[in-house]
């Protein structure tokens, strides 16, 4: 199968005022298209960094980014991106924050099916009836649906997220894990997610990546061997659940804890 | 309600002219120590076409002082709020300009542009209005969070456009409230020129000419009319903040 992304040898420092400060070393990341890949780690370890490496946003210090089999050198227009914090314009209504991509990659596009495309959305994330609310009207589950539909609205065939379910609580995240699962049962993007919540990863993953602490570099490789269509009891099975005392145990590693746990 | 929102500043006004008024009677102040309210009607009847003349004068130069601030604020704060460097070369510079008290730089400048006076008074109320504008236009977009210009700039967007479709209109509810201090300012920067050159037009002139003729109640009656203008334009303002960044007034409760 072909990896749509294609993560290669990237090592990235940033330059402070005390010297260098390397976040990632020699990392490798391979997602085949259409698979979801979760990457944990602890905190701090350069996890963001590696969005905005993937989004072009960015250039490594060493090593490449391969998507779709071209080197990414710049930002482009067939990613999505969303982020723990919403970021919903609040002059624009609900549905003009969704279709804010589109007037960037499909300007000739009309009103109507910008519209049409981004009511399909909303609906399919439970927003019908909030197109023509102020975000300031919504709860912050439902900005963060709706800033999941602004990052897939031009069909990107690579989503990147970083810790979009972070700052909600628990019984909203669930919910929105599930939203999650049938966007990528109805769009077929390729995604990476940023988290630090492991059942989030087992959940929604089909590879969990446990980065190493700073600086990054791909510690363990989980295989989610998990039906497509996970339903939130999965998680108390003991299949996920030997797979989250399999990351948790990484994560201790990565903490460089391993002596103090036992 | 609304009948409400415009009651209560008209019974404001009212109690305030009432007092005024009060005080001088209570001190038995003759109007050459102090005018009262009472004593304006007087002289807005004398002198009305004047007033229509002169306030027409002030307005129309304060307001094109104003537009070239909006204009050259806006222009400083992209800059500044876009490059450091920028930031870091010109605040000095400006925190600077703005410290000399303007009043100082009115001859420098009736000499500089000799008989120039509606020139010079578009300049000054320009001078004295645009450094708001430029610094919280400047805050605006540099305190911008990363995310809002990585949601555009992930899709390739050029600066330009992440400026006009967020930077810009994120930074409109800070524009207007620098506005707001502006508009007060460009009337003080109006009227400085207009009391202090020579041969002066507009509501400052005719203050000097009260002043010179002993006339106190028309010297009331401008300052009088000069807040009614401010008032005015503010409004105009708040107008304008209304319909562009209404978005950010939240709904109470």
């Amino acid at each position: 199968m072909e990896n749509l992304i294609d993560i290669r040898g990237v090592t990235h420092a940033y330059k402070t005022k005390h010297g260098p400060l390397p976040v990632l070393d020699n990392l490798d990341i391979q997602v085949p298209q259409g698979e979801f890949c979760a990457v944990v780690g602890p905190s701090g370890c350069g996890k963001s960094t590696l969005t905005r490496l993937v989004a072009g946003l960015m250039k490594p210090d060493q090593g490449e980014v391969w998507l779709h089999g071209e080197k990414v050198t710049s930002p482009r227009k067939t990613v999505g991106m969303a982020f723990q914090n919403p970021v919903m314009l609040e002059w624009r209504s609900i549905i003009d924050n969704v279709i804010l991509p589109l007037e960037i990659v499909a300007p000739s596009m009309s009103k109507a099916e910008k519209y049409a495309r981004a009511e399909h959305l909303l609906e399919m994330v439970g927003l019908k009836g909030f197109e023509t609310k102020r975000p300031s009207e919504l709860s912050g589950g439902m900005r963060q649906r709706a800033s999941l539909c602004r990052a897939i609205v031009h069909k990107p065939d690579v989503l990147i997220m970083d810790e979009p379910f972070g700052a909600l609580d628990n019984f909203t995240r669930e919910d929105l894990w599930q939203t999650m699962r049938d966007l990528r049962a109805a769009e077929p993007f390729t995604a990476v997610l940023i988290t630090h919540d492991l059942r989030e990863s087992v959940f929604l993953g089909d590879q969990v990546i446990v980065l190493s602490g700073r600086p990054a570099n791909t510690q363990y490789v989980l295989d989610v061997d998990l039906p497509a269509d996970r339903t939130i009891d999965i998680l108390y099975e003991p299949k996920a659940v030997d797979m989250l005392h399999v990351l948790r145990d990484q994560i201790r590693i990565a903490q460089g804890r391993d002596g103090e746990a036992h | 309600m609304d009948f409400k929102k415009i009651l209560t500043p008209i019974l404001s006004i009212v109690a305030f002219l009432a007092l005024w008024e009060f005080i001088v009677w209570v001190n038995g102040w003759p109007n050459y120590v102090m005018a009262s309210p009472s004593d304006l009607p007087a002289a807005y009847i004398r002198y009305w076409h004047l007033f229509l003349i002169d306030s027409w004068q002030t307005l129309w130069r304060t307001v094109a002082g104003l537009a070239i601030a909006i204009v050259f604020g806006t222009f400083l704060g992209m800059v500044m709020g876009f490059s450091k460097t920028a930031r870091d070369a010109l605040y000095p510079l400006l925190v600077g300009f703005n410290a000399v008290p303007k009043a100082t730089v009115v001859p420098v400048l009736a000499l500089l542009f000799i008989g120039a006076h509606d020139f010079n008074t578009v300049l000054m109320a320009f001078m004295i209005s645009f450094f708001p504008i430029a610094v919280s236009v400047g805050i605006g977009l540099s305190t911008l969070e990363p995310e809002y210009r990585d949601i555009l700039g992930a899709l390739g967007a050029s600066k330009f456009t992440i400026f006009r479709k967020i930077a810009l209109p994120k930074t409109l509810p800070e524009f207007f409230g620098a506005l707001k201090v502006s508009v007060t300012l460009a009337f003080i920067g109006t009227n400085l020129v207009e009391i202090i050159s020579p041969h002066g037009k507009g509501l400052g002139a005719l203050f000097l000419s009260g002043q010179t003729n002993g006339d106190y109640p028309l010297m009331f009656a401008v300052l009088i009319a000069l807040a009614f203008l401010g008032i005015l334009l503010y409004y105009a303002v708040v107008a304008l903040e209304k319909i562009f960044a209404g978005w950010a007034e939240r709904q109470p409760g």
